[in-house]
């Protein structure tokens, strides 16, 4: 069963980008050799820590959106652990998440939905309303002269 | 029927006359006080006041907020205090979901660095 993860982790900031693209280069190759698949990779930049990490002040953040199994996840943990230039990192599950927002948005998707064939009618009735107040104070008005 | 009883209490039992005599209206006053201090202790939260807050309103339901990151600390950063404490909701105002969802994240954020632990000396 694949579930989806999010990892990110922290890379020290005196290592060059280059160094920073080959490390996620090294790891997408164990993802997608363990079986996984690597939704995406967003590299937010050097921020300054909240605390002091290895000496360090400020760190290159790292994200990963991956697909795999516990298994693989396991073995990307170790090689971030392992790995030199990361000081720190975080593998977060997301799929019960996902599901969740996903039911959510379906539900709320269901819920325009009807609302909006009632718009659908409604700019028809609003505009048939408007247009029918307008007709209906019209032969009002025309009525009321006539019974007055 | 119980004007006629306390009366008879209370020449009874000197000793016991906080007893009875407070049982009396006592008894009736903290079964009528538990649930009343629960009405504006719900909301405003029992800080000793007699008067309840404006009951505040959680800023994630009405927002419709549902997912909270960790990676959001701007938004994170409204719910922790100055010394890097997690601010308790009956501050804040945050539904028990929401409060929970807000922890969890808070804590995600801590152990990568986006939040402090513990700040300022």
């Amino acid at each position: 069963m694949e579930r989806f993860y999010e990892v990110m982790f922290i890379v020290r900031p005196d290592i060059e980008d280059a160094d920073v693209d080959k490390l996620i280069a090294g790891l997408e190759q164990t993802i997608t050799n363990g079986g996984g698949n690597l939704r995406s990779t967003e590299k937010l930049g050097r921020r300054k820590l909240a605390y002091t990490v290895r000496k360090f002040n400020d760190g290159n953040y790292v994200l990963l959106t991956v697909d795999a199994d516990g298994k693989l996840v396991a073995e990307l943990e170790r090689r971030l652990r392992v790995s030199e230039p990361v000081i720190k990192f975080i593998t977060v599950r997301m799929d019960e998440e996902e599901k969740r927002l996903n039911k959510i948005k379906a539900i709320r998707a269901t819920r325009k939905k009807i609302s909006a064939q009632v718009p659908a009618a409604a700019p028809v009735a609003p505009a048939a309303p408007v247009a029918a107040p307008v007709e209906a104070a019209e032969p009002v008005a025309e009525a009321t002269p006539a019974t007055a | 029927m119980a004007d006629e009883t306390t009366p008879q209490r209370a020449p009874e039992s000197g000793s016991h006359s906080h007893g009875p005599s407070s049982s009396g209206p006592g008894g009736a006053g903290p079964r009528t006080g538990g649930p009343r201090s629960g009405g504006p202790g719900g909301p405003g939260g029992p800080g000793g006041r007699k008067f309840f807050r404006r009951k505040k309103v959680c800023k994630f339901c009405t927002e419709k907020i549902d997912a909270i990151p960790y990676r959001d600390v701007r938004l994170l950063q409204g719910f922790v205090a100055e010394r890097g404490k997690i601010v308790p909701r009956r501050l804040t105002g945050v539904c028990t979901t929401h409060q929970r969802r807000l922890t969890r994240a808070i804590k995600q954020a801590r152990n990568i660095a986006l939040l402090a632990f513990a700040a300022r000396y």
